[in-house]
């Protein structure tokens, strides 16, 4: 089970603390903002969990939301 | 302006009592199959029944139309505001909403929907709220921002306005030719509207033709029509080759047979959006169009998300060095791709799907430059 | 427990508190900049902050709470919440009520930074950069050890380190986001 991490574009600031606890999931682009390594919504493998609830809580800027696999995302419309 | 022949949405409509046959709106609406005519294409029956399940929800007629190349919301909205806010009554008396605004430009349309709601006594109250000129500012989240009372500016969202808008309330913001077709609906039925269009894409769309054409304007087509019927109907140059579909978050089509539906359109990676075709005279360098189109979609950045802030320019500077013969087309697929997803609202990912059709629809024009030719003419 | 005891665990409660107190301000500043200390990554930065900090409440509830009971110190519950009200040295006193009051705001929001948003908790944080020169004077003010050689080098060398990030926090090189070189334009 993986969880989505969504990433609020107008708050980041791209201090890279995300980058540093999730080195497997995330990158750094060239202004310095986290980028995932693959395209597409950003999914946190089980065993990351943890440390994407971490950089969520240390996110200086409040920027990440992590949606967990128990909490389905809402119906789209 | 000129307008075809077998118009409904551009007639004008009298105020007065809503000629309704009664019934289920929303049933109606899914068994007519309307996708939003914004540019989304969105199911209308789904956002009113997602915003049914909640309570007190609001309804916004969206006439922002930020995007220069498009007339269709504006001309609608002279010809035909009754029509609109016919819609959006019936819609707001579907979804049980307490609140209805018409989101629009300061200006003749305003003035126009203003007059108009002067005439007529709807259940619930109509507020016009004026959208600034500004290209992202029809985006459904800066539309909902407005309604708030806040800058008209894209937001991070998780959860869809159907079900958390307006001040945490359900919310069904819809394109005002949406609107239109919902009303025309609920007075004709789902099988008129069906008469026309594709089985998966019914009915008919407003399409504002520009560019190489002898008479540009705003055209009602059924979906699905052939690109080079529209253009006859618009008088397009018989050199035109190339054709941007959707605007300038749209894709390059050649001038020919191809049905303007997302299926026939899906080929070129692109959709009808919001109708917007326009004919690329047969001088004009595609390059530099393209340039000039994406630095001015680098200014039109709300600036809000870092990845569009920085990426957007980087992107128009490196489509202005291609045109000049001075960059590689290498660089514009790594930069496209820092960009792609990386926003609150649609616009960095539009401008990517403009960029990447460029570079591939004129693949041999990119090559040219870089030996210092033009097809068009010398280059700068 | 003595009132001698007492006594000499509130001292240096307060004192450990003063000490935390500035190591929680530095390493808030260096949190700010966005970049890493040279032995430690960002995010091991921001949470020895909100240790430090933790902490440093810590101490504090034990230096008021020992003083509380402290009959010299006259202290009574209103004036840990209260200040400039109490028996003994009011103003100097006053001003450790004053940054309890401070560091409590800090804390609470902090720890609720999610529900009040980032503007909100951003906004109360500023009090920070008065929490602590108020705590410093009130150390100096009404502490029993406020004249003696070693207090004196301790509370210079908490300055001197409040002064340097400071002096850091307001050099143009601070950020490390206004530090990143633009991405080169033309290829």
């Amino acid at each position: 089970m993986t969880a989505r991490l969504h990433i609020d574009w107008t708050a980041c600031d791209g201090r890279g603390l995300c980058v540093e606890l999730l080195p497997e999931v995330l990158g750094r682009d060239p202004w310095g903002y986290p980028i995932p390594h693959t395209p597409g919504p950003i999914q946190v493998p089980e065993n990351l969990i943890r440390h994407a609830e971490k950089a969520a809580t240390l996110c200086p800027l409040l920027a990440l939301r992590l949606q967990h696999p128990a909490h389905p995302p809402a119906a789209a419309a | 302006m000129t307008t075809s022949i077998d118009t409904d949405l551009l007639g004008a409509t009298p105020p007065g009592p809503m000629p309704s046959r009664g019934g289920d709106l929303i049933a109606d609406l899914a068994a007519a199959g309307l996708t939003g005519r914004g540019g989304a294409g969105f199911p209308a029956w789904r956002k009113a029944t997602t915003a049914l399940s909640g309570c007190e929800a609001v309804v916004i007629a969206n006439g922002a139309e930020g995007e220069p190349l498009s007339r269709k919301d504006a001309t609608l909205l002279l010809r035909n505001p009754h029509l609109v806010l016919d819609g959006l009554a019936l819609t707001a008396e579907a979804v049980n909403a307490t609140r209805a605004y018409v989101y629009v430009p300061a200006g003749p349309g305003a003035d126009t929907i203003t007059a108009a709601l002067a005439q007529r006594r709807d259940r619930v109250s109509v507020a016009v709220v004026h959208a600034p000129d500004r290209f992202v500012a029809g985006e459904e989240s800066a539309v909902i921002a407005a309604v708030e009372g806040r800058d008209a500016l894209p937001r991070f969202r998780t959860r869809p306005a159907a079900m958390s808008g307006v001040d945490g309330r359900p919310t069904v913001v819809h394109n005002v030719e949406t609107l239109a077709h919902i009303a025309m609906i609920a007075r004709n039925g789902p099988s008129w509207f069906r008469r026309t269009g594709t089985q998966d894409e019914p009915g008919t769309f407003l399409a504002t033709v520009s560019g190489s054409v002898a008479m540009p304007g705003v055209y009602e087509a059924p979906v699905g029509i052939p690109l080079d019927d529209l253009l006859a109907m618009a008088g397009a140059a018989p050199s035109v080759r190339s054709v941007l579909v959707g605007g300038y978050h749209g894709v390059w089509v050649p001038a020919g047979p191809a049905p303007l539906s997302r299926a026939g359109l899906a080929p070129y990676g692109g959709s009808p959006g919001a109708g917007i075709v326009h004919a690329l005279p047969a001088g004009r360098c595609p390059l530099r169009f393209a340039a000039e189109t994406t630095r001015y979609l680098a200014e039109q950045s709300a600036g809000k998300c870092g990845p569009c802030l920085n990426g957007l320019p980087a992107i128009a500077a490196t489509m202005t060095a291609l045109a000049a013969g001075r960059a590689e087309a290498r660089r514009l697929d790594w930069l496209t791709g820092l960009v792609t997803g990386r926003g609150a609202c649609h616009h960095p990912d539009g401008t990517v799907r403009f960029v990447r059709s460029t570079l591939t629809t004129f693949t041999a024009e990119v090559d040219a430059h870089r030996h210092g030719h033009c097809t068009t003419g010398v280059i700068a | 427990m003595s009132t001698d005891a007492l006594w000499y665990l509130g001292r240096g409660s307060g004192v450990v508190t003063l000490v935390l107190f500035t190591a929680s301000l530095v390493l808030g500043i260096g949190t700010r900049s966005g970049r890493p200390a040279p032995w430690l990554p960002r995010f091991a930065v921001t949470t020895l902050h909100r240790n430090a900090s933790l902490l440093a409440t810590v101490f504090l509830v034990l230096h008021v709470v020992l003083l509380l009971f402290d009959p010299y110190a006259q202290l009574t519950v209103v004036d840990t919440v209260l200040p400039f009200l109490a028996g003994y040295a009011p103003f100097w006193v006053g001003l450790g009520t004053l940054a309890l009051d401070l560091l409590l705001a800090l804390v609470v929001t902090s720890l609720l930074r999610q529900r009040i948003g980032h503007r909100t908790w951003r906004a109360v944080h500023w009090t920070a950069y008065a929490a602590w020169p108020i705590s410093l004077v009130h150390a100096l003010g009404s502490g029993s050890d406020a004249g003696t050689r070693w207090f004196l080098v301790l509370a210079g060398a908490c300055a001197v380190a409040v002064a340097g990030a400071l002096a850091w926090r307001l050099s143009a090189s601070f950020s490390e986001r206004d530090a990143v070189t633009p991405l080169e334009i033309h290829p």
